[in-house]
């Protein structure tokens, strides 16, 4: 028997393509922004170079134009794959491709200029808003809309997550966004004060939550065991941490406000759901990683798989550190340093790049009907450059935050404070040109992808990829997962 | 739980995303809402004024240029900071700021009670060249902000929306507005707003607070 159905791999591809080109500018303006901060003239007087206006591009670059379009991409491609059907309505997936780009340009080409609300991860004005919310509906539409249509009538987890992220997310915007125009270039928020920090970090947080952590692990959560060649250890185990985990991260977003004005019971409450956090957190890091059990010696021929591995260490160990920061004693520390930055970068050099770019890796030579990537070499190359980048950001962060965070609560034997503000900036400033080399490193690693990644696409580029026909007759659909693993 | 009830959620996508909808909204529910009472609670202070004109245009362009990402405005209640900054940051003194600046770095300083604590020459000063006063400091000049104009109309339009969100603005407050700002540049708006912070907005007891009171005491920085 026959299919006549193929999948649509077209708009996976263009996702594809566009996540290669903003990982390199997002990043690019990361590295200029942390040139700034260690050489401050090189704004040149000019306003939209200046730090505190391409700060907010890069932060958007990287989370939502790297990372949006590789999640769009990838959910694309694993929804169909996993439910043995074709994208359902095809003309409004190209639109939240074309969509979605429209949102990043107007985005990053507006905030540099002033035209900016200025919270932060969603400094876009109301007009962007408003388009990111018609993309992201659609984006919605058609997930679950292909969803319906599967063949496949058990939901893999990886769709769980996509589906959680794409909820939460739109939820998280709508709500954060509210605002008032004055004009079309300003508005103001509904709320303000406390309510409106309560609000903005409660988004914030979960956007790290649902977009940066439910997201990719849904990638993880299909690219994993197809790299490892073998099951996910535990499919019961899973479902177990993905319900834990949507439902207490949404409230741990006041541990971002300890010690403020925010009412003292919001901050114990973020703080105690912050330490229960990590038991999802590592179950689902400790998930991926056993489904490697057996299949370890893949790590010596496939950078790909490589790139998981330690995104899911790089993921333990943030998720693990989000929550010592949580603790206040710790936090009263943290705060305000340089150990946030710290942090976010772990999380996202360390977790959401390896794992995009390990998923990237896996997927690309499929959706391009090639065997697998042009060069391995190339790949190994870039795991290098991406993992020293990485550490000597985090460590120099880490260092210059403990640094920081010690001189300012550093006091005299007569109760006084030792330090000027402006001594601890001097003492760290030699790790803001190590943070600085990190990123140049890191972006030299995105070149070397981008290049891996445009000789693999020759075929398609020549348009004579052969469609991928969808499996038919279905499997069995009565599948029940294997019980938990024994033990040990 | 048994297995085959799970099993009925991961076989039917409306069920699964209906009950994660519900789980994702339980925290935000039970903490945003008693938040927005609380703080509701706040803005009836009687003591609480919204921004003057010239010091609206100020926050605004101090919000524009993403002031925030570097400066924080919210003292903690910790004993170092309190040192530092001066009495620590309550609930009432950011009731007008629309979006909040209390920040989530420091690569300069706190700047909740920067009011007075250098003379507006200094700041001017220092806006256009952090350097030419702090040699070692790494704050980027901002020298466009001495050039360009505070549009009267724009304000008066900001303060008019700001209203439609109950802040207490009266007529006479936006008719003065365009006044009140004629011939300022978005330098002088900064530098009024900065020198205000801790201090315009501060909790003063009633009816005593002059324009211009001395900030809390504090300590060398």
């Amino acid at each position: 028997m026959t299919s006549a159905e193929y999948y649509n791999d077209r708009v996976v591809r263009l996702f594809l393509l566009a996540a290669t080109v903003w990982g390199i500018v997002g990043m690019l303006l990361g590295m200029y922004a942390a040139a700034e901060l260690a050489w401050p003239d090189l704004n040149f007087g000019i306003p939209w170079m200046t730090f505190s206006r391409i700060r907010p591009d890069h932060t958007f670059g990287v989370i939502f134009a790297f990372g949006g379009s590789a999640l769009m991409g990838t959910c694309y491609y694993v929804v169909q794959r996993t439910g043995h059907t074709r994208l359902a309505w095809g003309p409004l997936a190209e639109f939240t491709f074309w969509g979605w780009q429209l949102v990043c340009v107007l985005a990053m080409a507006t905030m540099p200029f002033g035209i900016t609300q200025s919270k932060e991860y969603a400094e876009p004005e109301w007009f962007v808003d408003i388009l990111t919310t018609i993309v992201w509906v659609s984006f919605g539409a058609v997930f679950f809309a292909t969803l319906a249509r599967r063949r496949i009538r058990h939901i893999y987890v990886a769709n769980w997550y996509y589906g959680a992220f794409i909820i939460a997310v739109g939820l998280l915007h709508v709500v954060n966004n509210l605002a008032l125009p004055v004009s079309l270039t300003k508005s103001y928020p509904i709320y303000s004060g406390v309510a409106d920090a309560m609000v903005q970090w409660w988004y914030g947080h979960n956007a790290v939550a649902f977009f940066l952590t439910a997201g990719f692990l849904a990638m993880m959560y299909y690219f994993v065991p197809r790299q490892a060649q073998q099951p996910l250890w535990s499919y019961r185990f899973s479902i177990v941490n993905f319900w834990a985990l949507i439902s207490i991260y949404m409230w741990a977003g006041s541990h971002h406000l300890m010690y403020t004005a925010l009412p003292d019971w919001v901050q114990s409450v973020g703080m105690a759901f912050s330490l229960v956090l990590l038991m999802p957190s590592w179950g689902s890091a400790a998930n991926g990683l056993l489904t490697f059990n057996g299949a370890w010696h893949r790590l010596k021929t496939d950078p790909a798989a490589k790139f998981m591995v330690l995104a899911l260490v790089f993921y333990a160990a943030s998720t693990s550190e989000g929550s010592l920061m949580a603790i206040k004693t710790v936090n009263s520390l943290s705060h305000y340093t340089d150990w946030t930055i710290a942090h976010v970068h772990s999380g996202s050099l360390g977790w959401v790049a390896m794992i995009t770019i390990g998923s990237l890796y896996a997927m690309a030579p499929r959706a391009l009907g090639r065997p697998a990537m042009h060069s391995n070499k190339a790949m190994e190359l870039h795991f290098w450059l991406h993992t020293a980048g990485t550490l000597l950001y985090v460590i120099a962060m880490w260092a210059s935050g403990v640094t920081a965070g010690m001189m300012w609560r550093a006091t005299e034997p007569d109760g006084s404070l030792t330090y000027a503000f402006i001594d601890s900036l001097l003492a760290i400033k030699p790790l803001y040109m190590v943070r600085w080399f990190g990123g140049v490193l890191i972006w030299l690693g995105m070149w070397v992808m981008a290049w891996n990644l445009w000789y693999t696409a020759a075929n398609a580029r020549k348009r004579i990829i052969l469609p991928i026909p969808v499996p038919v007759p279905e499997p069995e659909s009565q599948q029940t997962p294997a019980p938990l693993p024994a033990a040990g | 739980m048994a297995y085959r009830h799970f099993e009925f959620i991961e076989k039917h996508a409306w069920t699964l995303g209906i009950l994660t909808a519900v789980m994702v909204s339980l925290g935000g529910l039970a903490e945003l809402l008693p938040t927005f009472v609380e703080a509701g609670s706040v803005r009836m202070s009687a003591n609480a004024r919204p921004y003057d004109p010239l010091r609206l245009a100020g926050r605004d362009v101090y919000v524009r240029e993403g002031c925030y990402l570097c400066h924080s405005q919210m003292i903690r209640a910790l004993r170092f900071e309190t040192q530092r900054y001066g009495h620590f940051s309550t609930a009432e003194e950011s009731a007008f700021d629309r979006p909040f600046q209390w920040g989530s770095k420091r690569t300069g300083p706190d700047l909740a009670r920067v009011g007075g604590k250098y003379s507006d020459d200094w700041q001017r000063v220092h806006l256009m060249d952090p350097r030419a006063l702090v040699p070692q400091s790494n704050m980027p000049a901002y020298p466009w902000l001495a050039t360009a104009k505070v549009d009267g109309a724009d304000v008066a339009a900001r303060m008019r929306t700001l209203r439609k969100l109950h802040d207490p603005y009266t007529d006479a407050d936006i008719a003065g507005a365009a006044k009140a700002v004629e011939g300022k540049t978005e330098l002088d708006a900064l530098v009024a707003y900065l020198q205000g912070l801790g201090i315009a907005n501060e909790p003063q007891p009633a009816k005593t607070g002059a324009a211009g009171v001395a900030p809390v005491a504090r300590s060398s920085p």
